[in-house]
């Protein structure tokens, strides 16, 4: 599973990494984490807000961080 | 190009994105011309109505996760808002028809005057919804 935190890198994008990669252990998930800095790339992706958390490129959310609890039901769909 | 997100970051407050419908009428281009001079101000950030439809993720997660959408539509078919609908969009819309402000589809070319009254009702929208705040 790739995991990508889309976004600048600012403490928003920060936590959401944070808390993905948490919930990707906890999962004991086989995951790589990847940070999509390039607005370009995250402009491709259609991503208006950040941050943005994609899952095997598709994008799962945006604008928002969510708990690791939450970000577990998202992984675990 | 100079780029950036659009709607932009969370971090920096409330997220705004205006979504027009950008349909084929004088309204529907009043509509659309519109919301390209709003985002100009840089209390928004405009999205695309075509992504949303053409089940793009990114489209869609970052309309779920604006604060807020302003949706501008230039007729009573309210193509942007029904489009939306069926994304499960709902939620946190400040809905505009360029009708409602007296202009006549298929009467009214897309002129300055006609596009700055629509970019005024657009502003007074966002405004009213944060209530003090402006941005």
């Amino acid at each position: 599973m790739l995991i990508q935190i889309l976004g600048t890198g600012c403490a928003k994008c920060q936590k959401l990494e944070e808390n993905a990669a948490r919930a990707a252990r906890e999962l004991n998930l086989d995951a790589r984490i990847e940070k999509v800095k390039d607005l370009s790339q995250i402009i491709d992706f259609g991503v208006m807000i950040t941050p943005a958390l994609a899952i095997d490129g598709q994008v799962k959310l945006a604008g928002k961080v969510p708990s690791v609890e939450d970000l577990k039901q998202i992984l675990a769909r | 190009m100079n780029q950036s997100i659009t709607g932009g970051c969370a971090c920096s407050g409330k997220t705004t994105l205006v979504f027009p419908c950008s349909g084929a009428a004088d309204t529907g281009e009043i509509a659309d011309r519109a919301a390209r001079a709003f985002v100009k101000g840089g209390c928004a950030g405009m999205s695309c109505l075509a992504g949303v439809g053409a089940n793009i993720s990114g489209f869609i997660a970052s309309a779920k996760g604006a604060d807020r959408l302003l949706v501008v539509d230039g007729c009573p078919l309210e193509c942007a808002r029904k489009a939306l609908a069926e994304k499960g969009v709902m939620e946190n819309i400040l809905h505009l028809r360029v009708t409602d402000l007296g202009f006549v589809k298929g009467k009214s070319p897309a002129t300055g005057e006609r596009i700055n009254a629509v970019v005024e009702e657009m502003g007074r929208k966002l405004s009213a919804s944060f209530q003090e705040e402006s941005c």
